[in-house]
């Protein structure tokens, strides 16, 4: 087991030259966030989180969080210290407004702070990271009284929140959702239904905990246009502010999951006893929005997982492959046998892993920088350019950095051999944490879903083609580097690929039924060459031999694959549509 | 209650360090971080300072080329304030002149209380301390694991190897402390923060009224003959169990003077 270390260096090196955080800290409110300022940040917090969160990593893997006889839920030992000195170093609050305590800092750095404690503890992240997302729809949708009464308290982590929108039958068809509110008499509604997969729903490590949850108003209409949103705590809270009673929502059960063991997932059961109080967040039958509000950050952070979890097993997987010896490679001494990092394929996996996690992290960096200057750039023609770059990048990031996430941490296994596939050295759980990232806050399939049917589309194509634009003139330049010119190339080859894919999908695809099938493939495509862009630009920008090297290896390695994958958009639709469904009748 | 803490600044030893050739002393041209054997001496300030209910820690460092980085996590932990000794002139400087310049600069916070660690973690000479305390005429105690202050004494446990000696000294003293002793509190967002805008009054020799061949190089009075690598770690003894093998690890660990 190899001890976490955060990569403050490969992080400030991400912000630097590829999300630009200069431009972020020069967004009026961010005055505060300088280069210096941030890199104490990194530092202090990578040594907390390598410190304290990351020893508690395994055994959380290895105890997992139990749920008790009276439906209270223990984490596994360490946890609650943990999470008392997690909210005593006030590291929640640096992303959040400084009207309701936070530190105000750009939602850029907060991303990176993220970045290092999912890898140090992913199951432990999962507990901060809804609480911002119901933070998120609480700014933006709470009354003010709302804001008063909880977002401090949840701000500094003293309360956590959870999301819940899944049921037994709505899963990604939201609006199949069952769970009712009716009001009361004093404003308030009380709610009942059960809700499943509800991250962190009950624990021991806060004494509150507030649940926004989607349920359905009397006679609202079928489907996501009748859903509304309400917030249910777990105490009800007096009006100076104390913990009151008990609310009427309970933990029936956890998932026995294939990884991700430390947080616990549980079946909620709301009104068992004649109706959870919950009060409505946003306008009625409009909770669907509100819950976007929430998701939307939140699938740039589950996208980052990908990263984090990567990162993780990439530097367990080199200290491994540094120890083990195995044969004798190329130019060693007879009768010795080398560490296995000096075999060829061994070094092939670990620079897939190294170029992959810093063109994922670029990729999600990027678009972390773009939601902050769709909120606070200075024109409103620079904010609306930033919010569709951003609503471009999202299912980019969650999809394509959560599928890679699970291929490299698999790869980390492959690098362990044999003793990969032993749960004793721990490699094996990188992966089965990494496997529920590309299902969870949106398949992966609905993002490309999203990204064929909302993002390409936007501005009539506009958008996409801007950001195509931007790549080539990547291209072009380094086109000019010794060094880079064959990568350039390589580039020049996928943005052609796209070009052609991307007017199909605006034309001969604007059918569902024909870009629909492909849609997943086109999502790959983009997402590759975004990332081998991001590399060329870090080289460029950088001018140092390794950033170069990782960019000419991804793009030799994977970049160049792109334009063979053009097909997979274009000749699986309606040409394969009758032979599939033959093919996938049942028998 | 004005503690005043000696730190030192130091290459990460996470990182690996490599000897100067040239100078024969490790090289310090990298970012220099806080030595974690002064982070508690820092927290035990801080302490004592919150025991007391008023005062505030201020810290003491020399470090050759301007490096603040490992200050500003003490002052994020909560110090008040710094004074850095930097000088080109104090390349090379031994223990002694270390503990001169020290000296000089800990006298001007007239502090009631210095704290320093028991050793740096990577020069190890475990003197500098003393030779402060006796620069300065004050009292010293060493290898403290607690420290409380009743009126005009410091009454401190002293670890030992049987366990531990209850010394009373008058202040102002300096006590080195033990590593580990105290559980170092983590700078909080708040703390690093703050710590921004913390003042670190950076000095030279000369404004210490120290002269400049009296320290560094020229005014050293050891001289490092010779650097070599250490040898390298040797292969284990593997004892089989042939029935005697508990005897053989006792008298193992007797040899070692481990028991």
């Amino acid at each position: 087991m190899t001890t976490y270390r955060s990569p403050v260096d490969e992080i400030r090196h991400t912000l630097r030259h590829v999300a630009d955080l200069e431009s972020v800290s020069a967004l009026a409110g961010f005055e505060h966030s300088d280069q210096a300022t941030v890199d104490g940040l990194l530092e202090e917090a990578g040594r907390f989180f390598d410190e304290v969160f990351a020893p508690l990593n395994r055994d959380g893997d290895l105890v997992g969080s139990v749920r008790n006889d009276d439906g209270s839920v223990t984490t596994p030992p360490g946890f609650v210290d943990a999470y008392r000195r997690y909210v005593e170093a006030g590291w929640s609050t640096v992303g959040a407004p400084v009207e309701h305590g936070g530190g105000g800092f750009p939602w850029l750095v907060n991303l990176a702070l993220q970045d290092m404690m999912t890898a140090a503890n992913f199951s432990f992240s999962l507990c901060p990271i809804l609480t911002q997302g119901a933070i998120d729809a609480l700014l933006h949708f709470g009354t003010e009284q709302q804001k008063e009464t909880y977002l401090r308290k949840m701000v500094t982590g003293e309360w956590t929140g959870t999301m819940n929108l899944t049921e037994p039958e709505a899963g990604s068809d939201v609006g199949a959702l069952t769970a009712k509110a009716v009001p009361a008499d004093d404003g308030s509604w009380r709610i009942s239904g059960q809700k499943i997969y509800i991250s962190w729903g009950e624990h021991d490590l806060a004494e509150n905990i507030i649940h926004l949850v989607l349920a359905r108003t009397p006679d609202s209409p079928p489907g996501t246009k009748g859903i509304s949103l309400f917030l249910v705590p777990k105490y009800l809270v007096n009006d100076d502010g104390s913990l009151g009673e008990r609310n009427d929502v309970h933990s029936v059960s956890l998932e026995h999951k294939m990884g991700l063991k430390a947080s616990p997932t549980c079946v909620m059961a709301y009104g068992d006893q004649g109706g959870a109080v919950g009060w409505l967040v946003g306008e009625e039958r409009a909770g669907m929005r509100a819950m976007f509000a929430m998701m939307n950050n939140a699938r740039l952070s589950v996208g980052l997982e990908g990263v984090s979890l990567a990162e993780r097993a990439y530097q367990q997987a080199l200290a491994f492959a540094q120890e083990r010896r195995q044969g004798r490679a190329a130019g060693a001494e007879p009768g010795e046998s080398s560490p296995i990092v000096d075999h060829p394929d061994v070094q092939r996996m670990l620079l897939e892993m190294r170029s992959g996690i810093a063109a994922m992290r670029g990729l999600c960096y990027r678009n972390a920088a773009a939601i902050d200057h769709a909120r606070f750039a200075a024109t409103e023609e620079e904010r609306t350019a930033a919010d569709q770059m951003a609503a471009l990048l999202t299912p980019l990031s969650k999809s394509w950095s959560t599928d890679l996430g699970c291929e490299l941490t698999s790869l980390g296994i492959q690098i362990h051999g044999g003793m990969g596939y032993i749960e004793e050295t721990g490699a094996a759980q990188h992966f089965r944490d990494a496997r529920i990232t590309p299902i969870y806050e949106g398949t992966n399939g609905i993002q490309a879903i999203d990204l064929v049917g909302r993002k390409v589309p936007m501005e009539g194509g506009a958008v996409i083609r801007r950001h195509l634009a931007a790549m080539r003139a990547t291209a072009t330049r380094a086109a000019d580097d010794p060094a880079l010119s064959g990568a350039a190339a390589h580039l020049h080859g996928a943005l052609d690929a796209l070009a052609v894919t991307t007017d199909w999908l605006l034309e001969d695809g604007a059918d569902p039924a024909r870009r629909l099938p492909g849609a997943s493939n086109y999502l790959e495509m983009l997402a590759v060459t975004t990332g081998a862009e991001i590399l060329l630009a870090a080289a460029l920008s950088d001018g140092g031999e390794d950033p170069a090297i990782l960019a000419r290896f991804f793009a030799a390695n994977r970049l160049a694959r792109v334009p063979g994958m053009a097909a997979g958009v274009t000749e699986i639709g309606p040409e394969l549509a009758a032979g599939r469904s033959r093919l996938l009748a049942a028998p | 209650m004005k503690v005043v803490v000696c730190v030192k600044q130091i290459p990460d030893p996470a990182d690996p360090g490599a000897l100067d050739p040239e100078s024969k002393t490790l090289k310090r041209d990298t970012k220099l971080i806080l030595d974690e054997s002064d982070s508690y001496g820092v927290e035990m300030a801080l302490q004592l300072v919150d025991t007391a209910g008023e005062g505030s820690v201020h810290l003491v460092s020399m470090a050759p080329n301007n490096e603040v980085g490992g200050l500003r996590t003490a002052l994020a932990m909560g110090a008040e304030s710094a004074t850095l000794v930097s000088d080109d002139a104090l390349k090379g400087t031994d223990a002694l002149g270390t503990a001169k310049v020290l000296a000089a600069a800990i006298a001007r916070s007239e502090p009631d209380l210095v704290l320093a660690a028991t050793e740096s973690s990577d020069g190890y000479t475990g003197t500098v301390p003393e030779m402060v305390a006796e620069l300065m005429g004050l009292p010293s105690v060493t290898f403290a694991k607690s420290i409380a202050i009743e009126g005009g004494t410091a009454k401190v446990q002293r670890q030992t190897e049987a366990g531990y000696d209850d010394v009373e000294c008058p202040l102002p003293a300096l006590v080195s402390v033990t590593a580990g002793v105290v559980e170092p509190r983590y700078p909080s967002f708040k703390g690093i923060m703050a710590a921004k805008s913390k003042p670190v009054d950076e000095v030279t020799c000369g404004d210490l009224g120290i002269d400049a061949g009296s320290v560094g190089w020229a005014g050293g009075g050891q001289e490092i003959v010779s650097i070599a690598d250490a040898p390298a770690r040797e292969a284990g003894e593997v004892i089989e169990d042939e029935g005697d093998a508990h005897e053989r690890i006792v008298s193992f660990l007797e040899e070692l003077k481990v028991l």
